[in-house]
């Protein structure tokens, strides 16, 4: 499984490698990082992911605009977007829903609870 | 004889009626009425021969007695000029009768004398009489004049009195007027101390959003690192337990590197709670030397998020243009904050109302969604060191400020944002802020966006303060 990681904080990229150690080692899954959402589309543009996790709050386009460009992108199949923001309220959670978001996490991330829904997905 | 008694009685007529001697009726009329009827009944006497001398005598007594009391009496003073016009009269006849009583013959002999005497008597009494009248008449004339004066005196009197009246009036209103008012800025004084307040808290209130955001990122890796490190620990024991060393050093490698961002990210977290309480706290009006780039950099991540957190589909293009040159400078953190957060949330307002404009005006013609618009909404915050200035600049691509506005907006309670949004406070506060509290200038450099296709508009607040 290929999933392309976007954030604005660079950090994110050790984070996601440790976390993920494991499964990377074992070729379960592969990591692809973007640092904007304008990077994200660059990315896209050659490569293929199946998965998208996507922080909302980055300068520059937003983590909601790089849903609705994927969704509009990808008309079949569109790849699964899991949204990640440091705000859980409802109207984010209804917005992310509204255009086409399939999950929605909250910061600070549950490695955990990630892990569980990427096997639900495989 | 007849002279003597005619004179009497044109004495006594004359004190009766005359102006100048009605003062003197209330007491002496009835002696002027007895001494009238007195010179009448002589004057029928004086007809009968026998009589005649004592008639002749008793007008002489009667004459000498007006003298007598027109000079001793205080209150005939105005009326002693007249004595003299009938003193040699009366003392003539006086004489003469005298002088007949004491010798007939002598008087016989120079009656010729007596007689001129008598004549020059009566002129001069004319003479007189006539001067005193036209002298009483310049003298009624002069007092008509004072009358008048004295009338127009009064008239004015009562005016000033008035006057004096109205302006008391007046003065009274006019105090009470400006209690009224005194009570009105101290109310007024209040209302924009608490204003005030609600200012800092409404800006505070922009800021909790952004201060969740930027707290949360922190804290994810904070939490996400240590949950690594104590897996990695616990793998590091195993590969110890197998005796692969360099397993094991290459993951105490790992979780020394996990270490360090736990470190730099808690720190981070704790600076942005630490500016937060900096904010909302009341500034302690002390200046302390300031990084014045991290302010700058960590008000506009703030503003960004918070800006971020109400409007989702909002966002703009930071860009950072800092002179590194800038070591501390001397300010009043929290107050310098306050201007630069205002600033740069003015300049995000601008560029996302450009943007909604935009948006709109596009709406009708359907533009393909996935490509995204040729404005990029941007705010730049730069600082700069020149010669012993710090200038801090905040420039936004919005629609610019119409000149008709321009002059206002540092006036208090102005704004042009919808009712509820703005307090029209921000501005204000940041010019006295900037111009009273450092002893520098804020200035602004804008222009408006007529609405041409391709033209360049925005707005520039540039912060000058003294390096020192």
């Amino acid at each position: 499984m290929k999933i392309l990681v976007v954030d604005d904080e660079k950090d994110i990229q050790t984070l996601f490698e440790q976390r993920f150690r494991k499964e990377i080692r074992d070729g379960s899954i592969q990591f692809a990082f973007a640092f904007s959402g304008e990077d994200a589309l660059a990315y896209l543009n050659g490569h293929e992911a199946v998965l998208i996790l996507s922080d909302i709050n980055m300068p520059g386009m937003s983590g909601l605009e790089l849903l609705s460009h994927i969704k509009h992108m990808y008309l079949k199949p569109p790849p699964v977007v899991m949204m990640i923001t440091a705000y859980g309220d409802a109207e984010n959670f209804n917005t992310a829903k509204q255009l086409g978001a399939d999950d929605f996490l909250t910061k600070p991330v549950d490695f955990n609870l990630l892990k569980e829904k990427l096997k639900l997905i495989h | 004889m007849f002279l003597e008694l005619l004179l009497a009685l044109f004495i006594f007529r004359y004190l009766r009626r005359s102006p100048q001697a009605a003062h003197l009726l209330p007491k002496w009329n009835k002696y002027f009425q007895v001494g009238m009827i007195l010179s009448i009944g002589l004057l029928a006497l004086s007809f009968a021969a026998p009589a005649k001398l004592i008639s002749g005598w008793l007008a002489d007594l009667i004459l000498l007695a007006l003298l007598y009391v027109a000079w001793t009496r205080k209150e005939f003073q105005p009326l002693k000029s007249m004595t003299y016009a009938v003193m040699p009269i009366i003392l003539l006849a006086s004489i003469s009768d005298l002088v007949k009583l004491i010798s007939k013959s002598f008087y016989n002999d120079y009656d010729n004398y007596f007689q001129t005497a008598q004549l020059f008597a009566v002129i001069w009494l004319i003479a007189l009489w006539m001067m005193t009248k036209k002298q009483r008449k310049a003298l009624e004339i002069e007092r008509q004049k004072a009358l008048e004066k004295e009338k127009q005196y009064a008239i004015s009197e009562s005016m000033k009195a008035a006057l004096e009246v109205q302006v008391a009036e007046r003065t009274a209103a006019l105090t009470a007027q400006k209690e009224e008012l005194q009570q009105t800025v101290n109310e007024l004084k209040s209302t924009q101390a608490q204003l005030i307040q609600s200012e800092k808290m409404a800006s505070l209130g922009e800021l909790t959003a952004g201060i969740a955001h930027e707290i949360q990122n922190p804290l994810n890796f904070v939490n996400n690192f240590s949950e690594v490190n104590t897996e990695l620990i616990a793998e590091m024991k195993d590969a110890l337990d197998k005796g692969d060393l360099e397993e094991a050093k290459a993951i105490a490698a790992d979780i020394n590197a996990n270490e360090q961002k736990i470190n730099h990210h808690g720190k981070r977290a704790d600076a942005i709670v630490k500016g937060m309480l900096q904010h909302s706290r009341s500034s302690s009006g002390q200046k302390e030397p300031t990084d014045i780039n991290a302010l700058a950099d960590e008000y506009l991540r703030l503003a960004y998020h918070g800006l971020r957190a109400k409007d989702k589909m909002f966002n703009a293009t930071m860009k950072t243009e800092f002179d590194e040159s800038i070591k501390e400078v001397k300010v009043i953190p929290q107050d310098m904050g306050r201007v630069i957060l205002n600033l740069i949330t003015n300049a995000f307002y601008a560029v996302a109302e450009r943007k909604k404009m935009l948006a709109a005006s596009k709406e009708g013609t359907a533009a393909d969604a996935s490509v995204p618009n040729e404005y990029i909404p941007t705010v730049t915050v730069s600082t700069k060191k020149m010669g012993n200035k710090i200038l801090i600049c905040v420039k936004d691509n919005g629609n610019g400020i119409p000149a008709q506005v321009l002059d206002k907006i540092f006036q208090p309670f102005f704004t042009t944002k919808p009712t509820g949004e703005g307090t029209g406070l921000g501005l204000s506060m940041s010019y006295d802020i900037v111009t009273k509290s450092h002893g520098g200038e804020l200035k602004v450099e804008t222009k408006e966006n007529k609405g041409l296709p391709g033209e360049e508009s925005g707005t520039v607040f540039t912060i000058q303060i003294p390096a020192q």
